[in-house]
């Protein structure tokens, strides 16, 4: 009994340093970049850690994160709803299996890699077949203006699409495949086609899971550092904000990459770093916990409805 | 309704086979980057490799020649450190939370564990530096371990848990029955019993951290040399292949292909032996 | 004498069309398999039109099996295979030239647990196979949903909350809804699964009285274990044992005197 005990209690304090950590790292994060949070550093485009210039704001960086972030969404999603749909409502046994394990092992090629094949491979592939022919024939959009050089904000979104595949179509899958049989088979019941069973009884059904799944995709792209950083061109300050896709830009994740090791640790430069890492997690944390939010909500819901 | 269903007949029939090519497409388009991602590795980084490439750390900046020796080795020491801490904290989190986490305390590590798992891992490496690397005067080994272990740790939790929840109760009530102590039945029979399910958990997360690279850019800074000493910065491939391919040179990029080619095949190792033993563990069932 | 002889040459011809129509299905040899498991076995019946036809035996006769190779339903589920032929009005639906999709239009499926589609309002789900085929026209569909909904005498529960969700009506309710939803498409034939067997003993009566009035207008084929259902509802019962047809007639005849020990035997109530 008393083993027992002891046990229990020893298993618990392991247990319990997650959540240690997890606090000891937000306080921390606040503590030290204290003294340069104010609005002007959230909403300020200019950044200049030369001392006597000092001045650190990290809108650009935030429209950075956004822009690419949107860019990977609306590539990713639905290449990876179109995955979903194929692996778990349209094919054969024995093409599943293999295919599905070729996406899992997207998962597992690490970051720094897609980001040295983005830059010397892919870059180039979609300066010459997707950033020219859009420069020279909507060139006079706004969003397409400039002489496409590849290491842009452009390409670092396509980068992050394919990398968040493997979560969005996984989770979409599991979403897909709890569907009850008996939506499907109500929908062949009237004479649906594949394709229209899958629209009326399954898609209608998953719609909010899928919703989550692609909120849980747009977590990852936000936190996703090395291979942006690798592809994003590296701007600073006012020229990185993203007012044309084929402008170089910057990240929020791959601004910390490329200056915190030049930064003095003592100055106001590496407290802004640190500022953006905190400003960074909240958004993860607030990505994250509303994708947690609807993928609940709608498990409850679902669960509800076909008693 | 009968005449003008042919003619609405065919056109469902043709979104049909549409919906399915674009589905199709999807996925096939999806493997597109991997298989160019694997040759690229494979036909870039293979010139590479040679004996100097394994066995010498790099020359000066701009030199040819020179190898990858320390990163090697620099990863292998962080795999080394990083289980060290990660796996007995993971699984014994996960034991926690299997068979005495079905309460609000229990509710409160999972939550923690999620949201830990959702930290950008740069972030991570930003507080280990301002805890370790600070206090500490230099960059360490320790601190990426440290780090390394933040990201390891909630995911051997949550796969430790599940695979002992997967083992069904009845053992262990068997066990108890016989008189065998709480702790112990955990320990000789639930653990035995899922250990396949937690290794395959720890060599995934391995499989994770062996790639990793943002966390380890504040920790241990990166170097020339072997390893020296756990008050001085190492190396890691992740990290070296980061910085070769930045240079300028043309042999730097070549190094680099050839590091991502070790790194890749260690990680599909530790991937693929994961998954060897899942599948081992099914068909024994 | 040619006209004479025409004369009787018609009058066989429409002997046979007589026959052909009082059969709306017939299966030839019909055998199914879920992998390797043979759960038919060589069943051969012949369907008569507008009645009610009541399939019965104990669980894992093969009874459901039977019904959804009636609407190729059961080659759905993978490993599922299908031999024979199953004739509608006279056509193979089994021949490789014929489209399912098409066969289940024409013969439609009600299910044990009613399953309306949850996201759909209660006026969506009557029209979505109609809106599948096409009809746009939101009178037209007016029309079709209400006539649906009083032929499964729903109308007047619903007719003026239309647009609430298909799941927010009681379980007999429900079972209606898809009732209406499968006349909506015009179906010539109607399948029910055991189609009260979740449901409370009132709303199961409503449904059985909603089957009688509806072999009127449309041939009907239900599977149940309940055999008294079937003496009340059907006007001729298949009894089927161990994937086999046992014995097939006019429901007065098998629940009276019943020509085969075995169905004596189940009627009895001596096993399943």
């Amino acid at each position: 009994m008393l083993g027992d005990k002891i046990f229990k209690y020893a298993t618990a304090s392991v247990a319990a340093l997650s959540i240690l950590i997890l606090t000891f790292m937000v306080l921390e994060l606040f503590r030290n970049s204290m003294p340069v949070l104010s609005l002007k550093f959230i909403f300020g485009v200019n950044w200049n850690p030369v001392v006597g210039m000092e001045e650190y704001g990290v809108l650009p960086y935030i429209l950075g994160t956004l822009v690419t972030s949107a860019i990977a969404i609306a590539v990713g999603v639905p290449i990876s709803l179109g995955i979903a749909i194929y692996l778990s409502e349209m094919a054969p046994d024995f093409v599943r299996k293999p295919l599905s394990y070729i996406i899992e092992l997207l998962a597992a090629v690490p970051s720094v890699i897609y980001g040295l094949w983005g830059m010397f491979v892919f870059r180039f592939w979609v300066k010459d077949f997707i950033e020219e022919p859009l420069s020279k024939y909507l060139g006079f959009i706004p969003i397409f203006q400039g002489q496409p050089f590849g290491l842009d904000i452009f390409t670092a979104g396509l980068v992050l699409a394919v990398m968040i595949i493997p979560t969005v179509s996984s989770v979409s899958r599991e979403v897909l495949t709890a569907v009850p049989n008996a939506l499907r088979e109500a929908a062949y019941s009237i004479g649906a086609t594949k394709w229209e069973v899958i629209k009326l009884g399954v898609l209608s059904y998953a719609k909010s899971g899928i919703f989550g799944a692609t909120i849980l995709g747009l977590g990852r792209a936000v936190g996703e550092t090395m291979a942006v950083s690798m592809v994003i061109g590296n701007a600073i300050g006012e020229a990185a904000i993203p007012t044309s896709l084929f402008k170089a830009g910057q990240t929020m994740a791959s601004l910390i990459a490329n200056e915190f090791n030049e930064a003095n640790p003592i100055s106001l430069h590496a407290k802004a770093l640190i500022g953006v890492g905190l400003i960074l997690f909240l958004f993860a944390l607030a990505v994250n916990s509303i994708a947690q939010v609807i993928i609940w909500r709608s498990i409850k819901t679902r669960g509800e409805m076909v008693e | 309704m009968r005449l003008n269903d042919m003619e609405n007949y065919k056109v469902r029939k043709f979104k049909n086979k549409i919906a399915y090519l674009a589905c199709l497409s999807c996925t096939l388009i999806a493997t597109m980057p991997l298989f160019s991602i694997l040759i690229e590795v494979i036909k870039n980084g293979f010139p590479a490799l040679n004996i100097d490439f394994f066995i010498k750390p790099p020359g000066a900046v701009g030199e040819p020649g020179g190898g990858i020796a320390n990163a090697i080795q620099g990863t292998l020491i962080l795999i080394g450190l990083t289980s060290l801490i990660g796996i007995p904290v993971g699984v014994l989190s996960g034991i926690f939370l299997a068979e005495f986490g079905d309460n609000n305390f229990g509710r409160l590590v999972r939550l923690s564990n999620n949201i830990l798992t959702q930290f950008p891992s740069i972030v991570i490496g930003i507080f280990v530096y301002l805890v370790v690397v600070v206090p500490l005067g230099s960059f360490s080994p320790i601190a990426g371990a440290i780090s390394l272990s933040i990201i390891m740790i909630p995911i051997v939790a949550r796969t430790t848990e599940e695979a002992l929840k997967l083992v069904p109760n009845s053992i262990r009530e068997a066990s108890m029955a016989l008189g065998v102590s709480r702790w112990r039945t955990i320990i000789s029979i639930a653990l035995v019993s899922a250990k396949d399910g937690v290794v395959t958990g720890i060599l995934l997360s391995i499989a994770r951290i062996t790639g990793e690279t943002a966390p380890l850019i504040m920790t241990i800074l990166g170097s020339q040399w072997f390893f020296s000493g756990l008050n001085a910065p190492m190396d890691s491939l992740t990290l070296r292949i980061w910085r070769l391919a930045l240079q300028p040179y043309e042999y730097a990029h070549q190094q680099g292909w050839g590091a991502a080619l070790v790194l890749i095949s260690l990680v599909l190792f530790f991937n693929v032996s994961a998954r060897i033993l899942t599948r081992s563990k099914y068909r024994r069932m | 004498m040619i006209g004479k002889k025409s004369v009787s040459v018609e009058k066989e011809i429409g002997e046979i069309d007589r026959i052909r129509s009082l059969y709306k299905i017939e299966t030839e040899n019909l055998n199914a398999w879920f992998g390797n498991k043979h759960v038919l076995k060589d069943i051969s019946l012949k369907i008569r039109a507008n009645a009610v036809t009541a399939v019965i035996g104990p669980s894992g006769c093969g009874k459901s099996t039977f019904i959804r190779c009636l609407n190729r339903m059961h080659e759905l589920v993978p490993s599922a295979r299908v031999e024979g032929k199953v004739l509608l009005d006279g056509v193979n639906i089994y021949s490789r030239e014929i489209d399912p999709v098409l066969v289940r239009r024409r013969i439609g499926m009600v299910f044990q647990k009613p399953n309306p589609f949850p996201m759909m309002s209660i006026f969506d789900n009557v029209a979505a196979g109609l809106k599948l085929n096409g009809v746009r026209d939101r009178k037209r569909l007016y029309e079709i949903v209400k006539r649906s909904l009083e032929q499964a005498w729903l109308w007047d529960e619903v007719k003026n909350d239309l647009d609430k969700s298909g799941a927010s009506l009681s379980g007999g309710q429900q079972q209606r809804l898809c009732i209406a939803r499968a006349l909506a498409v015009e179906p010539e034939v109607l399948l029910l699964d055991e189609p009260t067997s979740a449901l409370d003993p009132i709303a199961a009566s409503k449904i059985e009285q909603l089957i009688v009035s509806l072999k009127k207008n449309y041939t009907i084929v239900i599977v149940t274990h309940n055999m008294q259902q079937a003496a009340r509802v059907s006007d001729y019962t298949a009894f089927l044992y161990l994937g086999k047809l046992i014995e097939y007639d006019e429901t007065s005849r098998i629940f009276s005197n019943p020509k085969e020990e075995l169905t004596e035997n189940y009627i009895a109530g001596r096993f399943g």
